[in-house]
């Protein structure tokens, strides 16, 4: 019974992680996988990042009330060091929904100094920019409405 | 080799082994797992805080135990460049006293809040000798929340010790003067000097002090203080010496009488009194400083009355027990039975019973009285005295497994003796002349009898030599076994007047580590880089001014004049643990600012002359910290450059 039970799990894991990887051609995933063990991560966390977000969000069509909640904590939170498009303390961030996935972006802002040591991307702009980004005091919720913000700007 | 080689070789190897054995300054290890006990690996936290006051430094010096490791300087009475309290315009009015403003104060005895007779980690409580005042310091902050001044008091060393449940701090005064008072001739003494002991209320949640009431006592010198527990919880003693009197040469006229006097309060009888109105309302007038970390700023308020109590007129609030010789400390034991005093001029250490002292009273056992306080008969209160327990015993800390350790001023060392037979155990030297001892808990109802820390006024030739003026010290020493072992011995800030300790676990996980921007509520306080700005009211210049790794805004000022008050309000927008910023501006008259995340601190600049003065970040605070600087440009008074910024 137990080794069934066991058997229809490693499938499904299989499975998934199989769907993941869909999109991407067979060579980019073999690299992506050297990459990761390189980096010692999973393939889900070099695509979304290190942090507390561990599993795809579902995100829908972007919701301007929401947006506007994550402009509010971004010219609090964030404005010091991002500006939308020139480079500051911190990188320009209109268009960064589409070079991360929502997922990464939001373990950035939730888990910046893990990110910066253990994640390759965010390593590189550690080095670039020479400046620890830190952790805001931002809730999950916070970093939602934050997203929801990028993506609105980005989009436009 | 040759044999005289050889010979001249064996004799300096044996010249040397001597020399070596024959070190006379006590430095051989205490035993020869000390090292060991005292370590604590790179990373690893210790077991204890212990918190030392500075003494003549006027603040508390936060140490790790066992390794000895300083943490942190915490400012209370005296100014602080290094982090600019009482230099910047939000700290400033915590110095504020009845005399103006007070750079500096000798502090002496810190005291940790208590719940039920235990350290209960929320406030620590330190006491100002000179410019009698008492201070609380918050312990999620490790900084000085509140400070109070005591009216109608001098020298307020007997102070701030608090009762079982921290419902009172008690206070005393060491000095007694005219109260209220008045230009009278010094003769005068007896006829016109008078003592108080005061009862600071501590509010519950908030910890904000009151001075609730005042008991004027004969003019002694009243000196040292300790509140019962258990079964003596409603009742403070507090010892006294110059019992004769005297105004001059007291080291010879203040040690005359055979006996002087622990003075016993019993503070809800006190309170009985108060309710039916036999306080007496004085005028005066004493300052109350509380700092908000809200508005990150702190307040001063005048207060005008005090209520006194005169025990004439009140039987039943004090008693004096007699106890030898110009006694010093005054210590509870754990049990709440036994009231242990350090005659400093006594050949013994006497022990009085708390349950003596109350059928004594109820029997009237009363040998006179000194302005209606009866004095109980020494015969009938005594439990027991303590044979041969050193020179110039001072003060007494418990273990909690029945033993008690006295410091010997003269003799420098530490004596452990047994609560009930009286014996002397052990003894052990310290370097040199230890005033205060301390154990985590010591003066509490569940000490932690694992290490003993004294606390000594004399280093002499234990150090590296840094000329005529040395370091005081601190010395551990390991009790947990039947014989007291030396382990550790490291410098302190000021003189380690007396320390606290408490398990680490107590404190660790309350630990603030920033303040939210969005509570900021300081006049001058900015929640976004976008709102920051300059304007000018007059010749007044506000500069409402952000840090963030790693740069200011604005960075570059104009348009400011000769003759123009310039104030820079920084807020430091990081929302992060342990990354303040700092600022200071060329040539400014005061110290840096050094700002926590989340918090506004504000310095005052008078530029006297034309030019451009840079301003940068004193608190290295990441790669690019050399480039976080900018530039305010000053030009003449006439000058109609406008004001403009970046």
């Amino acid at each position: 019974m137990h080794k069934y039970i066991i058997y229809i799990v490693f499938t499904l894991i299989a499975l998934t992680s199989c769907n993941n990887n869909d999109s991407e051609t067979n060579s980019n995933s073999s690299a992506n996988e050297k990459l990761a063990e390189k980096f010692g991560l999973t393939l889900f966390e070099l695509e979304n990042g290190v942090g507390p977000i561990k599993s795809k969000l579902q995100i829908g069509e972007i919701n301007n009330s929401l947006a506007e909640q994550g402009r509010k904590l971004f010219d609090e939170k964030c404005a010091q060091c991002h500006k939308l498009d020139e480079r500051y303390t911190g990188p320009a961030l209109r268009g960064v929904t589409e070079r991360r996935t929502p997922e990464y972006i939001m373990n950035m802002i939730l888990n910046p100094e893990e990110m910066t040591k253990r994640h390759p991307e965010a390593k590189k702009l550690l080095a670039i920019h020479a400046n620890q980004m830190t952790f805001q005091n931002v809730t999950q919720e916070n970093a939602r409405a934050l997203l929801e913000f990028l993506r609105m700007e980005s989009s436009h | 080799m040759s044999n005289t080689k050889k010979i001249i070789l064996a004799i300096s190897f044996l010249f040397i082994t001597l020399l070596s054995s024959c070190s006379s300054n006590g430095n051989k290890p205490g035993t020869s797992d000390a090292a060991e006990k005292v370590y604590v690996a790179p990373g690893q936290y210790d077991e204890f805080y212990s918190f030392m006051s500075g003494g003549f430094s006027g603040q508390v010096t936060v140490y790790g135990l066992p390794s000895g490791r300083l943490f942190k300087i915490i400012p209370v009475f005296s100014q602080h460049p290094e982090n600019s309290y009482g230099y910047n315009e939000e700290t400033k009015p915590m110095l504020q006293t009845s005399y103006g403003f007070v750079p500096w104060d000798d502090a002496h005895h810190p005291e940790l809040s208590q719940t039920n007779g235990e350290t209960d980690g929320r406030w620590l409580f330190i006491n100002a000798n000179n410019t009698p005042r008492v201070a609380r310091i918050d312990l999620t902050t490790f900084e000085t929340e509140e400070i109070i001044e005591i009216p109608n008091s001098a020298g307020n060393h007997g102070s701030p010790f608090v009762t079982m449940n921290t419902e009172y701090v008690v206070a005393s005064t060491r000095f007694s003067v005219p109260i209220p008072q008045k230009d009278v001739p010094i003769s005068s003494y007896k006829e016109n000097f008078k003592g108080t002991l005061s009862f600071i209320k501590v509010d519950k949640e908030s910890g904000n002090m009151n001075i609730e009431f005042q008991i004027l006592v004969p003019g002694f010198n009243y000196d040292l203080a300790h509140a019962g527990k258990g079964p003596s919880h409603g009742w403070a003693f507090f010892t006294s010496y110059n019992s004769e009197q005297a105004n001059e040469l007291l080291e010879i006229n203040a040690s005359q009488n055979d006996k002087d006097f622990i003075a016993a309060v019993n503070w809800k009888k006190a309170e009985e009194y108060l309710k039916e109105g036999k306080g007496k309302v004085y005028n005066t007038e004493y300052y109350r400083n509380h700092y908000s970390n809200s508005t990150h700023s702190a307040t001063s308020e005048k207060i005008n009355k005090i209520v006194v109590i005169d025990p004439s007129e009140c039987p039943g609030i004090i008693y004096y027990l007699p106890t030898p010789k110009s006694p010093h400390g005054v210590d509870v034991d754990p049990s709440g039975e036994y009231i242990v005093a350090g005659g400093k001029l006594a050949t013994i250490i006497p022990v009085h019973s708390f349950t003596k002292m109350i059928k004594a009273i109820e029997g009237k056992e009363f040998i006179s009285e000194i302005s209606g306080i009866p004095v109980l008969k020494y015969e009938s209160i005594i439990a027991g005295e303590v044979q041969d327990p050193g020179l110039g015993p001072l003060h007494t800390e418990f273990d909690g497994n029945g033993f008690a350790y006295t410091s010997a001023f003269i003799s420098s060392e530490v004596v452990k003796w047994k609560l009930g037979t009286w014996e002397v155990v052990d003894r052990v030297p310290s370097y040199y002349s230890i005033g205060h001892l301390m154990i985590p808990g010591g003066d509490s109802k569940s000490p932690s009898g694992k290490y003993l820390v004294s606390l000594n006024k004399i280093t002499k030739d234990r150090y590296l030599p840094t000329g005529p003026e040395l370091c005081q010290s601190a010395q551990l020493f390991d009790i947990s076994g039947d014989k007291m072992k030396l382990l550790l011995d490291f410098p302190t800030i000021g003189e380690p007047h007396y320390a606290q300790g408490i398990p680490a676990e107590k404190l660790i996980n309350n630990q603030r580590r920033i303040f939210e921007l969005g509570n900021n509520e300081h006049e001058y306080g900015l929640r976004s880089e976008k709102d920051a700005k300059v304007e000018r009211n007059g010749n007044e210049v506000h500069i409402y001014m952000t840090t963030t790794r790693t740069h200011f805004k604005p960075d570059n000022i104009e348009g400011v004049k000769v003759g123009d008050k310039v104030f820079f309000h920084i807020t430091n927008l990081e929302q992060d643990w342990d990354i303040p910023h700092g600022f200071a501006v060329k040539g400014m008259n005061t110290a840096e600012l050094l700002v926590m995340p989340g918090q506004t601190r504000t310095a005052i600049w008078n530029p006297q002359n034309e030019g451009v003065f840079p301003f940068y970040c004193t608190d290295f605070c990441s790669a690019l910290h050399q480039e976080m600087q900018g530039y305010i440009r000053i030009s003449a008074k006439n000058s109609d450059i406008k004001l403009s910024y970046n």
